[in-house]
């Protein structure tokens, strides 16, 4: 490490730097990293740390999907502005490239006092850091009259994959003139802005092939992400075609029949030719097995996201809490290399840096019409707070919001290389 | 002295580090007996202030100088915009045995803007580098000054490679690879400035002080595809 005197004091003197002993000697075999979860949080975790320790460190990710689609640009599939292939992305270049170890599997137990990891297959896996990037998983008793099997025609469709599939096709052959329903979660969910970008890409399949349809969203939220720049799109693309309606007017949802396509609110009862109900979320099941949530989410440390139940194990992205970041995959992907830097310290002696945290929201709200919130965020004693935030305007000009909208399809490409390659 | 000189840049962190040239040239009114500034300036009483902002103490050839300015020319005074404004406050307290006699300008606002308006004129008088680009200059001659720590640079890069791609592929964001020093540090200042209107960028750059900068320029300037 050549660090000379100067420059480290800069360093310290802007507490940029500080060099962690060890946690294992050297001599002792390779230090151990389980991450559980593929995504936007796993993935680039276990990518950093195998890359950065240049085979220090032995890294094992645990994911039971051979193929990863992306919840991020789920909605441009279903807008027909993706098609489905190209959001879906492999593991290979992670082993090939980077040394990590791939397991499809599913991670059925964590045993923390003995730092092990149990996998369905029954196999066992010891580690000396835990990464945990469950993402979510879904309340569904949270909306009365929601199951597992109502997804079925009801998908929520808010784990990318086939429920998005299935979700576009119901929409596809919704009856002329018919009615969409969406309802979106309750706060925290993963991916703020998300509801409202799927409801202004169902608008834009609409609009082609089914004008005469209209979309009624039945939101247990009073304001919503990007809401101006929203509702000014909707009203400009699709005029008459979204109804939005807010809690205090249609009362909560009372019931949601899947079989008869009702969804019934203090206000009225609504007939739905195609639906999606999102429920309320919590933390991926493994994050509860492993004793580290407390309620529905993770509490972490926000210097590293360690746990604040356990310092051996991390968690990042949609499951955890520390923070006023929002659940997203930028988020995960920027936590991801704190916690990286933070445990290939510990275990290697590497230099740890200060955290630094961003994330960029980006939304299409029609055709090239793209804007985008966002911020950056440093680490406080008790929570991830924003440094410096910004959000596109309403009223901005053609020429910005195609670019903003380019702007995040390079975004795309940027963070699966930085996720997978 | 290039430390101090940022500290007294970085405060004018506004779009396009504006001042307001009526008032600048009223204040201006109580220097003219002694100073020229612009393109026709010549030595008077006192030295001509082209290119004040930035320039050496004492290093005119053709100006006496007093002895005690002549010392700090000597013991490397620049007249950055954190000393000429300590200088201004009251002269003979920051120059001992300076000849300028003039009692100080109190007020700091008055001072800044008085500052940023001299900034804006070259060593020929003219103002045609215009006053942020001028700025933007010298901010990013501090941070290319630094010798960049690459490791320091690859680990803050995490943030960049969110989008900005090692691959140097560049469609629908730039590339950032293999860029000069020089370069790279003014692009992040245009954005910390707000020259530039990416507000992705500018959030990014509030969080950049020159080491992080110089630290960047030295990763990105060498990384590529791996």
């Amino acid at each position: 490490m050549n660090i000379n005197r100067r420059h480290f004091l800069t360093l310290s003197g802007v507490g940029a730097a500080t060099v962690a002993m060890p946690a294992i000697s050297l001599g002792q075999a390779k230090p151990k990293v389980v991450v559980i979860g593929g995504g936007p949080g796993g993935a680039t975790v276990a990518r950093y740390i195998a890359k950065d320790s240049k085979g220090a460190v032995d890294v094992t990710l645990i994911e039971a999907s051979k193929r990863y689609y992306t919840c991020f640009f789920s909605n441009l599939f279903l807008g027909g502005f993706r098609d489905y292939a190209s959001i879906g992305h492999g593991y290979d270049q992670l082993a090939s490239n980077h040394g990590v170890n791939v397991v499809h599997d599913w991670a059925s137990a964590v045993d923390p006092a003995a730092r092990k990891v149990t996998l369905a297959s029954g196999a066992s896996l010891g580690y000396d850091k835990l990464v945990l990037s469950p993402g979510i998983d879904m309340k569904y008793d949270s909306v009365p009259g929601y199951s597992v099997e109502a997804q079925g025609t009801m998908p929520h469709a808010w784990k990318s994959g086939t429920q998005v599939q299935q979700l576009k096709s119901m929409v596809e052959n919704m009856k002329e003139g018919g009615t969409f329903v969406m309802v979106p979660p309750p706060n925290p969910y993963r991916c703020p802005p998300g509801p409202y970008e799927r409801i202004s890409m169902i608008a834009h399949i609409l609009k082609q092939k089914n004008p005469t349809a209209k979309i009624i969203v039945l939101d247990p939220k009073p304001k919503f992400s990007k809401q101006a720049l929203f509702q000014e799109g909707w009203e400009k693309h699709y005029p008459g075609m979204v109804e939005w309606i807010a809690p205090d007017i249609h009362g909560g949802i009372v019931n949601v029949n899947p079989s008869t396509m009702e969804i019934e609110t203090d206000l009225d009862m609504f007939k739905a030719d195609a639906a999606s109900v999102v429920p309320a979320q919590k933390a991926g099941s493994i994050a509860a097995a492993a004793g580290v949530t407390d309620g529905d989410w993770a509490p972490v440390n926000p210097a590293n996201m360690a746990s604040k139940a356990d310092p051996n194990i991390h968690v990042l992205g949609d499951a955890s809490v520390a923070s006023a970041m929002p659940k997203s995959g930028f988020s995960a992907n920027s936590q991801a290399k704190v916690v990286a830097n933070a445990v290939r310290g510990e275990l290697t002696g590497s230099k740890v840096f200060d955290p630094r945290f961003a994330n960029t929201c980006w939304s299409l709200i029609a055709t090239n019409d793209g804007v985008k919130v966002g911020a950056n965020y440093t680490a406080g004693s008790d929570k991830i707070e924003p440094t410096s935030k910004f959000i596109s305007q309403t009223g901005e000009d053609e020429a910005l919001r195609k670019k903003t909208y380019e702007e995040s399809e390079g975004w795309y490409r940027g963070i699966t290389a930085d996720m997978f390659s | 002295m290039a430390l101090s000189f940022l500290g007294g840049l970085i405060a004018l962190n506004s779009p396009g580090l504006a001042f307001d040239e009526k008032a600048a040239r009223k204040t201006f009114k109580k220097c003219v007996a002694c100073h020229a500034i612009g393109e026709d300036a010549r030595n008077k009483v006192g030295p001509h202030l082209n290119g004040i902002v930035g320039r050496s103490a004492a290093s005119l050839d053709d100006y006496r100088y007093s002895s005690a300015m002549k010392v700090a020319g000597q013991e490397k005074l620049v007249w950055s915009i954190e000393n000429l404004s300590e200088y201004l406050t009251k002269p003979r307290a920051f120059i001992k045995g300076t000849r300028m006699g003039f009692a100080g300008l109190k007020d700091a606002g008055q001072r800044e803007n008085l500052i940023q308006w001299m900034a804006s004129f070259d060593m020929d008088g003219k103002a045609t580098r215009g006053e942020t680009s001028y700025f933007i200059e010298l901010l990013g001659q501090s941070a290319a000054a630094l010798e960049g720590d690459r490791e320091y640079g690859e680990y803050i890069s995490g943030e960049c490679v969110t989008c900005h791609r090692l691959s140097g592929q560049d469609d629908g964001i730039p590339s950032i690879v293999g860029w000069p020093k020089e370069n790279f540090i003014h692009a992040l200042y245009e954005y910390k400035t707000k020259v530039r209107e990416n507000p992705v960028m500018q959030s990014v750059t509030a969080q950049l002080g020159d080491e992080e900068m110089a630290a960047l320029a030295a990763y990105f300037g060498t990384a590529g595809d791996n």
